[in-house]
């Protein structure tokens, strides 16, 4: 295992060595196409039958037909979401958020190009939705309502289970990006008006190139990937057979975890930015502190930047994110950050913290000390900053022209 | 995480002349709106001499931003005020050997805040002649604002065109989308409807009849047309021959030797072929010392 604290884990996990050892004879001695008739394709075909069962149970779904494996979270919410246009093609309107994965984002954008509406839902300080507006926009126009269940930058969590039934009662489908949130909180899909639901497995300690599309039974559908009978014709291509067990066995692994995250893994969290909020003046916790995953915490530092924070932290050998602009390819800041009205001075400072059980207390404390220093050394180099706090009114103290 | 060089991580773990300086009579306070960094420069400057006698920085931003500052403040010490403004922002990548396409904005806030301290020790007023747009084709760090000028001066039509005006979409193909978009955005401005069909360079001045001279001075024009565009990353372009359908030239500058060097003669190729209306092959400098010679 290499050395170094990974609190990042909203951006991927560590496969889990339990799941490595369940996944590895599929790659040698039970390497058959579970399509084949033979001995050969025969066993895998089994498996692949109980992982569907194990992804079943954690998401609570009726039936073990609605998992559909797919090769990843942003494939689960390309299919939901086109699928909803082509089966209503009278239907030109699609309600979302402005905090959306770009997997959704990106997708919506694109497709106003093509003529469809989007309707996005803004959020407030602390990230949370409108209820009224979303209320609002359901109506015989809308063929999708896709949502995200918890966010990824923040951990704010939406309240899906009733957005999902006022959904239905429109008579509107209801698509859920839960990436972030399967596994770190209970779902009972067979009692929720949720019609589909995307799961990534690398987010859960499964690996990378293995997502789930929960589809209800019953609901309308067109697949993206046509081809052979795999998934029942709902996405064709040979199934990852190896991933499918390493998936199945993280779910099963999850349910186990589930109340270890809400209690140890949260209390690690809520250790971390404790003390951090004692240690370092001015900086505050974004999104919406009382309704939020388990396991991040994202923390914005005033008057500095993230990406110099996370080279100085990843010197020390510690790993987190940053929804500073700097840090993604697209040099736009976050538009999460943007999205909750945070001044930009604090935006490009913000710091994401993400725990998964993998995680210790000694390492939270190690973490709780490395940050001061850090921050005061950057604080030294910003134009904003003077001694020990910030200039005074430091947005006029420094007004640069802007190119 | 990106690609930083070895002294741009020196440069950032252990930046040069960080602070202000204590007797500071010059300050240049600038920030780059792509991606909300800003930087102060300030300068100790000598009142007989102008020479740069102390420089110091304070910036809010990533990595390179605090690295290219530093690197500023290295370079510009111990110049003269004017040595200092021919300061460019590729001088302060090179000093940090490299920075990634898409930081290259770092550095060009280093060159303005310079400009902007230089104008504020003159009394003068600075003015920002530079826009930046959002980076379109990453291969070749190109943004949108340059894209829709070179689009709109030279009516250009097709993807192709604009590859071959200003380097972009001539890579990994991803920003063709983007490029199409710009293209159909600056043709509808005036009437035009983009066709994804179109030919790229289609023929429209006919060379019959131009005497040898009159060729020359044309081949001459059009590098000319071209030559902005090199210098904007540094390089330049000289005609040393033209024998026939055979036109050779030098690259120096950035271009010389640059990786992209191939990409950068067929664009000229293309060019002149479409100035000239005839087909010509642009070869490079040392094509011409291999030139078989008629009679040897």
């Amino acid at each position: 295992m290499t050395t170094g604290i990974y609190l990042d884990n909203n951006a991927t996990t560590m496969v889990a060595p339990e799941i490595v050892e369940e996944m590895l004879p599929y790659f040698t001695e039970q390497f058959g196409n579970p399509s084949s008739l033979h001995q050969f394709g025969n066993k895998v075909g089994r498996v692949l039958k109980q992982a569907r069962k194990q992804v079943q149970a954690l998401l609570g779904a009726e039936h073990d037909s609605e998992i559909i494996f797919t090769s990843c979270g942003t494939e689960s919410d390309s299919t939901a979401i086109l699928s909803a246009l082509k089966a209503q093609p009278d239907r030109k309107e699609i309600i979302t958020t402005v905090v959306e994965h770009p997997a959704v984002l990106s997708l919506c954008e694109y497709l106003e190009k093509e003529g469809y509406t989007v309707h996005y839902l803004k959020v407030d300080k602390k990230g949370r939705l409108d209820m009224q507006e979303y209320i609002s926009l359901l109506s015989d126009n809308v063929a999708i309502v896709s949502i995200m269940w918890a966010n990824n930058e923040s951990g704010t969590l939406f309240p899906i289970e009733e957005m999902a039934v006022l959904a239905r009662s429109a008579g509107v489908m209801f698509h859920t990006d839960a990436v972030q949130a399967v596994g770190k909180i209970p779902m009972n899909l067979k009692d929720s008006g949720i019609d589909m639901l995307s799961l990534s497995g690398h987010k859960l300690h499964a690996p990378k190139g293995i997502g789930i599309l929960y589809l209800r039974r019953g609901v309308r559908f067109r697949p993206l990937l046509r081809g052979g009978h795999q998934e029942r014709g709902r996405r064709a291509g040979t199934e990852n057979a190896a991933s499918i067990v390493g998936l199945g066995k993280a779910c099963e692994m999850a349910q186990e975890a589930m109340s270890y995250e809400k209690s140890t893994v949260k209390a690690m969290r809520d250790r971390l930015e404790h003390g951090i909020l004692e240690a370092v003046s001015y900086c505050f916790v974004t999104g919406d502190p009382n309704n939020r995953l388990p396991n991040t915490c994202n923390i914005a530092f005033e008057y500095i930047e993230g990406e110099a924070i996370l080279l100085l932290l990843n010197k020390m050998g510690i790993a987190a994110s940053s929804g500073s602009a700097c840090t993604s390819g697209s040099l736009e800041p976050s538009h999460v950050m943007r999205a909750m009205d945070i001044p930009f001075t604090a935006a490009h400072g913000s710091v994401r913290f993400s725990f998964s059980r993998y995680n210790t207390m000694e390492e939270v404390e190690k973490v709780i000390e490395a940050v001061p220093p850090i921050v005061t050394q950057l604080r030294k180099l910003s134009p904003y900053w003077d001694g020990n706090g910030p200039v005074e009114e430091p947005e006029k103290a420094f007004a640069p022209s802007y190119a | 995480m990106w690609d930083y060089s070895e002294t741009v991580q020196e440069h950032f773990f252990n930046p040069r002349n960080a602070g202000a300086v204590d007797n500071a009579n010059a300050t240049g306070d600038v920030g780059s709106l792509s991606c909300g960094d800003a930087l102060r420069l300030t300068l100790e400057v000598d009142l007989e001499s102008e020479t740069i006698i102390n420089a110091g920085f304070q910036t809010f931003g990533c990595g390179s931003a605090i690295a290219s500052s530093s690197a500023l403040t290295e370079i510009i010490k111990g110049m003269t005020l004017d040595d200092a403004l021919n300061v460019s922002n590729q001088d302060i990548a090179e000093y940090l050997d490299g920075l990634p396409p898409e930081k290259m904005h770092c550095s060009v806030m280093g060159r303005e805040a310079l400009q902007a301290a230089v104008a504020d020790y003159r009394g003068e007023v600075w003015q920002d002649d530079h826009e930046e747009g959002a980076l379109v084709c990453k291969c070749f760090a190109i943004d949108e604002v340059l894209i829709e000028e070179t689009v709109r001066a030279n009516g250009l039509k097709t993807v192709e065109d604009v590859s071959n005006y200003t380097k972009a979409g001539g890579g990994c193909s991803s920003c063709h989308e983007g490029i199409e978009e710009i293209l159909a955005r600056v043709m509808a401005e005036s009437g035009e409807t983009f066709d994804p069909n179109a030919v790229a360079g289609e023929v429209t001045k006919p060379s019959s009849g131009m005497t040898n001279i009159q060729r020359m001075k044309r081949i001459e024009e059009l590098l000319d047309e071209i030559r902005p565009n090199l210098q904007r990353d540094h390089g330049d372009v000289e005609l040393l021959e033209v024998d026939g359908k055979n036109i050779y030239v030098k690259m120096t500058g950035a271009c010389s030797g640059c990786q992209m060097a191939a990409t950068t003669l067929g664009g000229i190729q293309q060019h002149l072929a479409e100035g000239l209306g005839e087909f010509i092959q642009v070869l490079p400098a040392e094509a011409l010392a291999q030139r078989s010679v008629p009679g040897a």
